[in-house]
């Protein structure tokens, strides 16, 4: 049905924007091309902190507003020093990040209200993979679940939808469930 | 040089509604066939196929089933005697044997070169199928050499699969037809299943297409979906023409032994790497049923159906705790793989500038450009334009389309 709902929903998701750029890239497919980037550097032990200040997108160079620093490190059962959370965490920090930003606009777009989201994150990690231990064993995690707890003017059913298509369209969703191809290289 | 004033390419049901729709309109017209009449559904299917839709609903132009099992399905040998007897009940004047090899623009000609003669027509109307290639990733470069690979137009029977395991790649109405049938054969099967939707062949005490025509759901035209892109995608059901088993969902395949794996992501180094989404697709599928059968459940209120049973609920679907995501080739369970991918119009002839970036075919309702229409697609004009049911319809909108046109340039 092409019903123009009224929307009443303000989750602070310009869905419009998003609608008119799905538009502008079916004209020019190359615009849609991005890369995003993280420059990282060691401080000391398995201290390190990246910055994300710029990507390419839309045809061009962009710098962020400010640069953006993310720092990790291990926990002290591993003996470090637990100055920041462990880049398995980020990842699964990213995946949460990623999902409720697909929940919000697919609320928004779908005219529910959320009163608040809330998700957490598990991975299992044996970490006999990591130290070598055992090659069956992987190093990285052998699963992962989210659990959300949603507050929104919408049944149980529809709150199921949103989050079934959050994870549709959700790019670290995609990142963790299907390969990519990594190529690390040294200057 | 042939001249005829409109050419159908394609002689199975959107090319004989076809004619029969210029014929009503006297617009003189041939139809080239690369075949003999039906010729996909004669040659490109399994044995064991039936139509997804019943015997009723295969209406055609000047057609309806007047047999005594109007809720059986036909096999294929029983589409392709109703599509000949229709061919000479209307008197269609077809070249068969056929084959397009160019169509060229000359002026305000078309050119059709064929394996038989040239052939010049002021109007050409596309009716060759929407299902005329198997659509194959092009990860298939990548499995071992020594596993045999099968594409669903050359598949017929478990007899021609050799000894040893089988994945069946895509969980639409092909793939989990053909999981079914191989599992029962005997062979160990996989199916790798990603987005794709579960559907009940019957739904209180209804064929799930009684439903879904008597609801309107496939009189839904073009204009009245807000993303036909994604409306043209969709895949389709997971049916099968057999009205004993109300599932051939990923329960049921389950039950008869067939494991689940999620979307083939990638081979590599001779291993096949699953998508971690199943659960997901799985998910998905379960609220598109849902809520489609919910949109059947309030017509049927609306309207006040007599005697219909009470709304059925299904169990959601069950997938293994931990799906497999990798198979090593190497180690020997699988021997055999099916594209279940999905199809494709095949328009490698049309020398025309009328393709998209992904090389489909861009038409308005089938309106391709002036004088040159395109039948038979995934809601072409209707949600039921690649039905059999759904030719009749499309082929007189666009016969009106086409005699206004040619008209225009006699005139």
């Amino acid at each position: 049905m092409n019903v123009q709902t009224i929307i009443n929903a303000n989750n602070g998701v310009d869905t419009q924007a998003l609608i008119n750029a799905r538009g502008a890239f079916e004209q020019m497919p190359e615009a849609a091309h991005f890369t995003f980037r993280s420059k990282a550097e060691w401080i000391e032990g398995t201290y390190s902190v990246n910055r994300i200040d710029g990507y390419f997108g839309l045809g061009q160079e962009h710098s962020r507003k400010r640069s953006f620093a993310i720092e990790s490190d291990h926990p002290e059962v591993f003996h470090a020093a637990d100055r920041a959370p462990s880049p398995p965490e980020i990842v699964l920090s990213a995946l949460a990040s990623c999902l409720i930003g697909g929940v919000a606009s697919v609320a928004q777009h779908r005219g529910i209200q959320l009163r608040s989201v809330r998700a957490k994150v598990e991975g299992d990690l044996d970490v006999k993979g990591i130290l070598g231990m055992d090659a069956e064993i992987r190093n990285g995690f052998s699963a992962i679940r989210v659990s959300f707890d949603i507050d929104a003017d919408a049944s149980a059913e529809d709150i199921a939808a949103i989050v079934a298509q959050s994870q549709k369209r959700s790019a670290v969703f995609d990142i963790l469930t299907n390969p990519t191809n990594v190529n690390v290289s040294v200057a | 040089m042939n001249h005829v004033s409109t050419l159908v390419i394609g002689a199975g049901q959107a090319g004989l509604a076809m004619s029969h729709a210029l014929r009503e309109r006297s617009e003189p017209h041939v139809l080239l066939e690369r075949g003999d009449v039906a010729n996909s559904w004669r040659t490109e299917r399994w044995d064991s196929l039936r139509l997804l839709t019943p015997n009723w609903q295969n209406r055609l132009p000047g057609y309806q089933y007047t047999g005594t099992n109007s809720d059986g399905f036909m096999s294929m040998p029983e589409v392709t005697k109703l599509l000949t007897g229709y061919a000479s009940a209307i008197s269609a004047e077809i070249e068969t044997g056929t084959s397009v090899l160019s169509v060229t623009r000359q002026g305000d000609f078309y050119e059709v070169s064929t394996n038989r003669g040239d052939w010049r027509c002021r109007s050409l109307v596309l009716a060759n199928g929407a299902c005329a290639r198997p659509v194959i990733p092009a990860v298939a470069a990548a499995l071992p050499a020594g596993i045999c690979q099968i594409a669903p137009n050359h598949y017929k029977s478990p007899d021609q699969v050799s000894r040893g395991g089988v994945l069946v790649v895509g969980a639409s109405a092909t793939g989990v037809q053909l999981a079914a049938e191989l599992r029962v054969a005997g062979h160990d099967v996989m199916l790798a299943a990603g987005q794709h939707i579960r559907m009940p062949r019957h739904y209180r005490g209804r064929d799930i297409q009684w439903w879904m025509d008597r609801s309107g759901t496939l009189s839904t035209t073009v204009d009245e979906v807000d993303d036909i892109e994604r409306a043209r995608g969709v895949p389709s059901l997971q049916l099968a023409g057999d009205g004993t088993e109300q599932f051939v969902d990923l329960n049921r395949l389950q039950v008869l032994g067939v494991e689940i794996v999620g979307r083939l992501s990638d081979i590599r180094n001779g291993t096949a790497l699953f998508s971690g989404s199943l659960a997901n697709a799985a998910a998905l599928s379960d609220l598109k049923m849902n809520r489609a059968l919910a949109s059947f459940d309030a017509w049927a209120d609306s309207i006040g159906v007599e005697g219909l049973p009470s709304p059925e609920c299904f169990a959601q679907t069950e997938l293994p705790r931990s799906p497999r995501l990798a198979l090593d080739f190497a180690k020997g369970r699988i021997s055999t793989v099916i594209w279940a991918t999905g199809y494709a119009p095949d328009f490698g002839w049309l020398d025309l500038p009328v393709f998209d970036r992904k090389g489909r075919i861009v038409h308005d309702k089938g309106v391709v450009a002036p004088g040159l229409y395109v039948l038979g697609l995934p809601f072409l004009r209707t949600r039921k334009s690649s039905l059999i049911d759904g030719a009749g319809a499309d082929a007189h909108a666009l016969a009106d389309h086409l005699l206004r046109f040619v008209r225009d340039r006699a005139a």
